[in-house]
């Protein structure tokens, strides 16, 4: 029992992660229907900014990873302007590839500047283990669920109560009556990519922390993963990506402890292919069906 | 108010528009009435920069808007309502009226104006944070109205009203057409169901296969032999 609870509280540590970079990933998709597969090298780019920052200017948690979020939402933004926005009129094909091209660029970009060997992070925290019974659980455990939690907190009010966050879900719903409205659809997309890439930032950074190492192919694995976890949550909405996004960690963690670490990611595909045979919609995803 | 002066759509290579040129004078509700795909749904998305004509111009109060986009077209007071409603779905009533006022910041007024929605359509207030999806078409009609009220426009543009409803809703709607009307709003209607859209109409024009064949006020369009037959089922 104890250990089923410490490796349920393992699973939402890393959960919450997947959940941060699986939100960008919906949000892009439901508001331009693009899977955006560059996303995961965000997180990685999200690591690597904060261990510049710390390097060099030696700041505490907060202020990194502020700036590591306005940084890589930057990068976001300026992503969509160079690659997608050109291509807004073309096939969703086009836009496909883009974004994996837009991958292998950020990736091997990194390894240009960075090197391409493992780099350990500086530890700015001070970790700790507290004890309950026989549950343990470290500073940097707490430390990622609360960033993560109130980081989602933060996204839901964006979303669902600012003017900007309510013309989203207009333009994600509806584009040209959206536009009719008045609403500038061009805005309302960087907005999303700025928001996505701030959360895989922040989700980047606090990877890089809690497993103390970082290299420049960190993202493509749990890039892969969020993709999942959006998916299984239903890809486009919120919830469902935070859903998703713990209910692969906690998959991925139950299955290393209590089966074999070997067949982790296995299983994560066997639920990723199970949900689109039964529930292709994803679990909170809508059932829409195709409009003639 | 309103001028289109020869105005070309193509759609890839097809010319959809074939210089088409009318007026919309202040105060007036004019139609344009013509069958399924004569092209009444592209000339109002070319008023309402959703649309690039290929040539032509298009004057709002004797400025040519016709590279404007959208939002600036919103903005200078030229609001449509599209056809099939197209409300956001997954969002509340209040959230979609909330929408139609985006652009403007004059928190008093817009009040008072969603007031003055809710007085046109009462629905409305009683279903306030219901999803919009669960409207029936009628309501939904009402709502797509009244989030285009909201932008405070001086000539609303009506994408085929009665599309789908009820008589009985398309009595109410078309009321409160004239309602709009009688506040002052300029009224370009868009319907196949010609009857109804003249009988409310100051002037009209007939429109098909993206040509205006026909045009007068609304009383010579509904006595016309010719046009009794073709358009009005007579």
């Amino acid at each position: 029992m104890d250990t089923l609870i410490q490796q349920l509280i393992n699973g939402l540590s890393l959960g919450s992660v997947y959940a941060l970079v699986a939100l960008g990933y919906t949000m892009v998709y439901g508001i331009i229907n693009l899977l955006n597969f560059a996303h995961g090298d965000v997180y990685m780019v999200g690591a690597f900014v904060g261990y510049y920052i710390i390097t060099n200017f030696n700041l505490g948690f907060l202020p990194t990873l502020i700036l590591t979020m306005l940084i890589t939402g930057i990068l976001g933004l300026v992503i969509y302007q160079v690659a997608y926005r050109p291509l807004r009129n073309s096939t969703r094909i086009a836009s496909l590839i883009t974004a994996i091209g837009m991958s292998y660029l950020l990736q091997n970009g990194m390894i240009y500047i960075a090197g391409p060997q493992t780099r350990s992070f500086p530890q700015i925290i001070n970790n700790q283990l507290y004890k309950f019974g026989a549950i343990q659980i470290s500073t940097m455990q707490l430390l990622m669920l609360a960033t993560t939690i109130l980081l989602m907190i933060a996204l839901q009010l964006i979303v669902q109560q600012t003017k900007f966050g309510k013309a989203m879900r207009a333009v994600s719903n509806d584009p040209e009556a959206a536009q009719l409205m008045g609403i500038n659809s061009n805005q309302v997309i960087s907005f999303t990519f700025f928001l996505g890439s701030m959360l895989a930032g922040a989700g980047g950074m606090l990877v890089g922390m809690y497993y103390n190492t970082i290299t420049p192919t960190m993202g493509a694995g749990p890039g892969l993963k969020a993709f999942i976890a959006a998916v299984v949550g239903g890809i486009g909405s919120v919830p469902g990506a935070m859903l998703g996004g713990y209910l692969i960690g906690i998959t991925e963690v139950m299955i290393s402890a209590f089966g074999n670490s070997m067949i982790r990611d296995a299983v994560v595909y066997l639920i990723l292919i199970i949900i689109l045979l039964v529930r292709p919609s994803g679990i909170l995803g809508k059932y829409e069906p195709e409009k003639v | 108010m309103l001028k289109i002066e020869d105005v070309v759509v193509h759609y890839g290579v097809i010319e959809a528009i074939k210089r088409v040129t009318f007026e919309v004078n202040k105060g007036e509700i004019v139609s344009l009435i013509g069958a399924n795909g004569a092209g009444k749904t592209t000339i109002l998305n070319s008023i309402s920069g959703l649309i690039q004509p290929t040539s032509g111009e298009i004057r709002y109060k004797n400025k040519p808007i016709i590279k404007t986009s959208t939002r600036d077209i919103v903005a200078a007071g030229i609001s449509q309502v599209p056809e099939g409603r197209r409300v956001f779905n997954g969002m509340s009533v209040k959230e979609n009226l909330e929408m139609g006022a985006f652009l403007r910041k004059d928190r008093a007024e817009i009040q008072k104006d969603l007031e003055r929605v809710y007085e046109s359509f009462p629905i409305l207030k009683e279903r306030l944070n219901q999803d919009a999806q669960t409207l029936s078409g009628g309501e939904q009609q009402m709502l797509a109205m009244g989030r285009a009220l909201l932008s405070n426009p001086e000539v609303l543009l009506l994408d085929e009203p009665s599309m789908g409803l009820a008589p009985l809703f398309i009595k109410e709607i078309f009321n409160i057409i004239e309602e709009i009307s009688e506040r002052g709003t300029t009224i370009l209607l868009v319907e196949q169901n010609a009857t109804i859209a003249l009988e409310i109409s100051d002037r009209g024009y007939v429109i098909e296969t993206g040509k205006i064949v026909a045009s007068g006020s609304a009383q010579e369009l509904l006595d016309s032999d010719e046009i009794q037959k073709a358009y009005l089922g007579g």
